[in-house]
């Protein structure tokens, strides 16, 4: 249908601002053929406007009134249990343990299906004497007699408490079939390896591929030739991990792992940590006292050295977060326009625009993946860089 | 659950399952993966130097072969021409021996035919001698057997010692 050409670059312009990283150029090619599809569904989508405009007034009165907020905030969030299809007791999904820890009794665990997929806190399940119930995917412990979890006007709990939830929820689950999917693929590959001195073919030949582009594209050219094996293993991991996980969350039913921001925040944490642990000398003077710099300018330059130093994870983990949700929400919001709209006309034009959406997905899963590693890979590099001293 | 509000659980399962995974990709998969590949290509960077040099001894060895095979033939054309030299040294010697015997030769056979020719000569000097004594003896004894011819004899001589 088109072309798409992508062109990443990464410009390091000072060493204490973040790099412009890439630059997108994008040519579609229409055909007669997409045109004609288009024309077609406008005059589909265009015909029953008058029959959804008479309904409008009747719409609202009704309670099971489509809410477009609460479809797309239940697809991109987590859950306690994984569902694929259906509604009410006939939806079909997959029960999850829930594990909670609360201060005086310890550790309870069940399985999600004992909620019997209420997740507005109308079913209690009782479990060594403590009665929990789930509201909007929130798992709170009832105080004693209460039947259903209360909230002020404020949306602060009244008559219940929430205690730590450890739950292998959908996104830990996923992120498990993630770890399941690099296990099989890099075991085999090493096992290859094992067997034979020669270059892999297939499957395995693509996957040295993408290791070797991360380690020279990614990681020596960030890092440096002598010190880059170190973070290799930080790199590969987090290359393909991140990945991974943004494939499969474009598949059907399936988690929104690398567009939680738990999960972002996690990642980040790790790329600072290894910033900390493994910067110079040269790093912390030049973060924490700026050399060649009048004294006075020193604390305040330091300031804003530490800000930086806290903020480039945590923009690493908002742009994650972000432009896989956004990703998500884009798609769902083109699927709810039919809703919205009540009109299956909208198809022809939401699902072929959802369909080009998801393909650009498929490319931004790549290049999130590629960008988290590649800002990671060189904010560590400028932590271990050697400093010519002037 | 809030969409930026991060959840611990999710947190704490995600830092496990990342640390745990890294650590054992680290040790059963990235480090035998990546020393692999750095085996293969030391290999092929190794295989490719030995190939140059073995592409600069197999030009060396030409380059050897090229200089011995000159210097064989320099070798040849000198044997040959020294050779050649040798022939005509001989030839030539060969020519001045055979002249100087046959002149020798020659020039002893010029002295005995001499001597035989002076012998020979001798011979018949002395053969003359006597044949020209016993005819001067026998013309002699005819021409003055008679007076008269012994006085016409003494007239001509007396006439030839006058006119001299």
């Amino acid at each position: 249908m088109g072309c798409f050409q992508i062109k990443i670059k990464s410009i390091p312009l000072h060493p204490n601002l973040e790099p412009i990283i890439l630059s997108r150029t994008g040519t579609m090619i229409a055909h007669k053929s997409l045109k004609i599809i288009v024309t077609f569904t406008l005059a589909l989508a265009l015909l029953p406007f008058n029959a959804f405009a008479k309904d409008d007034s009747q719409a609202e009165e009704s309670k099971d009134e489509f809410n477009p907020t609460d479809m797309i905030m239940h697809h991109i969030g987590d859950s306690h249990g994984w569902h694929f299809f259906g509604e009410g007791d006939s939806s079909f999904t997959l029960p999850l343990p829930v594990i909670l820890f609360t201060e005086e009794d310890g550790f309870v665990t069940f399985m999600s299906s004992e909620f019997h997929h209420d997740t507005e806190g109308q079913h209690v399940v009782e479990k060594d004497g403590m009665r929990f119930v789930n509201y909007h995917e929130d798992i709170y412990k009832l105080d004693a007699g209460a039947e259903t979890v209360e909230f002020d006007e404020e949306h602060n709990v009244l008559n219940a408490s929430k205690p730590w939830d450890f739950s292998i929820t959908k996104n830990v689950a996923a992120m498990f079939l993630t770890v399941i999917l690099m296990l099989v693929f890099f075991f085999g590959l090493a096992g290859h390896h094992k067997k034979n001195k020669k270059a892999p073919a297939g499957f395995n030949n693509i996957l040295e591929t993408l290791v070797l582009f991360v380690r020279d594209e990614i990681a020596r050219p960030q890092i440096g030739d002598k010190k880059y094996m170190k973070f290799m293993p930080f790199l590969l991991t987090v290359f393909f991990f991140i990945w991974i996980t943004n494939l499969l969350g474009l598949l059907p039913g399936a988690a929104n792992v690398t567009g939680n921001i738990a999960v972002t925040v996690s990642l980040g944490l790790f790329t600072l940590a290894l910033i900390l642990i493994n910067g110079n000398k040269d790093f912390w003077q030049h973060t924490l006292w700026m050399p060649g710099i009048p004294t006075f300018v020193k604390p305040i330059l330091a300031v804003v050295e530490v800000l930086g130093l806290i903020i480039k994870p945590v923009a690493l983990m908002i742009r994650l977060f972000a432009n896989i949700t956004a990703g998500h929400i884009i798609i769902l919001s083109l699927i709810g326009l039919i809703f919205i709209l009540e009109s299956a006309g909208v198809a022809g034009i939401s699902v072929p625009f959802a369909l080009f959406i998801t393909v650009l997905e498929l490319l931004v899963a790549f290049l999130q993946a590629f960008i988290f590693t590649m800002l990671s890979a060189l904010f560590i590099g400028m932590a271990v860089a050697e400093h010519e001293h002037h | 659950m809030d969409l930026i509000t991060p959840e611990v659980g999710l947190i704490f399962w995600q830092t496990i399952v990342f640390l745990v995974l890294m650590l054992i990709l680290a040790k059963f998969a990235w480090k035998p993966i990546l020393g692999a590949v750095r085996t293969r290509e030391e290999s092929i960077n190794e295989a490719l130097a030995s190939a140059e040099d073995a592409r600069k001894e197999m030009q060396n060895l030409k380059a050897d072969n090229e200089k011995l095979l000159q210097e064989a033939r320099a070798e040849r054309d000198e044997i040959l021409k020294e050779a050649r030299q040798l022939k005509e040294k001989m030839i030539s010697e060969a020519e001045g021996d055979a002249q100087k015997k046959a002149d020798n030769i020659v020039a002893k056979a010029k002295e005995s035919i001499e001597m035989e020719k002076r012998a020979a000569m001798a011979d018949i000097k002395n053969q003359v001698a006597t044949l020209s004594i016993e005819i001067a003896e026998k013309v002699i004894g005819k021409e003055l057997s008679t007076e008269e011819k012994q006085h016409q004899m003494i007239d001509k001589m007396l006439n030839d010692a006058t006119l001299n």
